[in-house]
């Protein structure tokens, strides 16, 4: 599937440049975008390390399974693949909170745990289990209640009330997150079967 | 500046100053917690650290792959062109021409709307049916290919089946919800 996509990507970006005559543009954006990537990922790695240590203690102390206790209801009916009393569902828990929050600087961290405990528990290493995909869902559709960066940009730019979206991002939130469940309800029967075929 | 005026402001602020409090107490909460349960929380902090270090050269790869492609995307001018071809489409369905290109770059790049966003606001103003239209977007939909491709990459999975299909499904409807209902709300 990212086969398929990257290069379909890549091959209509220099088939246009082909068009426009943008080589040039284009080949010294690929090592911009290599800096890019380098430099994004040396970024990150410290709230990484802060939040993979605050986990740490945190399950040192038991504080996650208590947490994943209080939203097992939840988090439970949505990843019913999952072993109750299983580390995932805590991490789970916090990726999902810190999603609704808008704390994108924490959620990424907390997400790529929860992946981490999840590929414990898959069969197969390379291919994505049910839960993965439903936590994906979950992920890029979140439902959101304080949209704080978008926030931030309207207060910025002069907004008389800059709060005033939060409201409607949260319908349409609400919106997406229904249909990124749906959806997963839906196409994981028909992946599954694709699973068995043998690709490449 | 009207009193409903500054309500608003006050309301922005509170919300700011809990957005800022949450990490700050989150921290506190879990060490001290921790260190009234005897955990050595300087031991356990590094040693779960040292986990992050592993976590970040592997997504590396994944998000150069993903990195090269959108910049070939945006110097080449084909995701320009994508945002004009989208345009009269979306208008078909009450899509305002200035918020459309969000539908394209949003699931593609996070830096990208967002620097979009801010054209919007400065130039039609935060307040305006089409800045708080796009607010509303980018606050609605998220960076799917990125999420994707660190996501499963971090992991090692290479057969992501459904799950980008799932994600931009979602983007799509968050879109078309956000533009239904702040025409309702605001229109």
């Amino acid at each position: 599937m990212m086969n398929v996509i990257w290069l379909v990507l890549i091959a209509a970006g220099i088939a246009v440049a082909g068009v426009t005559g943008s080589f040039s543009a284009v080949s010294s954006e690929i090592m911009e975008s290599c800096k890019a990537a380098v430099e994004f990922a040396i970024g990150i790695t410290g709230a990484l390390m802060m939040w993979s240590g605050l986990m740490q203690v945190a399950s040192a102390s038991g504080l996650t399974k208590t947490l994943a206790r209080a939203l097992s209801p939840v988090v439970r009916a949505l990843f019913p693949s999952v072993p109750p009393n299983h580390r995932a569902l805590s991490h789970i828990s916090l990726a999902m909170s810190a999603n609704i929050l808008g704390l994108g600087n924490a959620a990424t961290p907390l997400g790529l745990k929860a992946m981490e405990e999840l590929q414990k528990l898959n069969r197969r290493k390379d291919t994505a289990s049910d839960a993965m995909c439903t936590l994906l869902a979950i992920t890029t559709s979140s439902i959101t209640v304080v949209p704080t960066t978008v926030i931030a940009m309207r207060s910025m730019a002069g907004s008389s009330n800059p709060c005033e979206i939060i409201g409607t991002t949260l319908v349409a939130t609400a919106c997406s997150t229904g249909a990124a469940l749906l959806a997963d309800r839906l196409f994981r029967g028909k992946s599954k079967g694709s699973r068995t075929r043998i690709e490449r | 500046m009207s009193s409903a005026g500054s309500i608003a402001h006050a309301f922005a602020e509170a919300v700011q100053w809990v957005s800022d409090l949450a990490i700050p107490l989150l921290i506190a909460g879990i060490l001290v917690s921790a260190a009234l349960k005897k955990v050595p929380v300087y031991d356990e902090f590094v040693r779960g650290a040292k986990e992050g270090i592993a976590t970040s050269l592997r997504i590396l790869p994944f998000l150069l792959a993903m990195f090269i492609a959108i910049g070939v995307l945006r110097s080449s001018g084909a995701l320009e062109l994508a945002m004009h071809a989208v345009s009269p489409v979306l208008r078909v369905v009450k899509v305002p021409p200035e918020v459309a290109p969000l539908a394209v770059i949003r699931p593609i790049s996070g830096t990208g709307s967002l620097s979009y966003l801010a054209e919007l606001l400065s130039q039609y103003g935060p307040d305006s049916l089409i800045g708080r239209m796009a607010s509303t977007i980018q606050g609605s939909c998220d960076t799917t290919l990125y999420i994707v491709t660190v996501y499963f990459g971090a992991v090692g999975v290479r057969r992501v089946r459904h799950a980008v299909w799932v994600g931009l499904l979602a983007d799509l409807v968050g879109f078309i919800a956000a533009v239904v209902v702040c025409r309702l709300v605001f229109g």
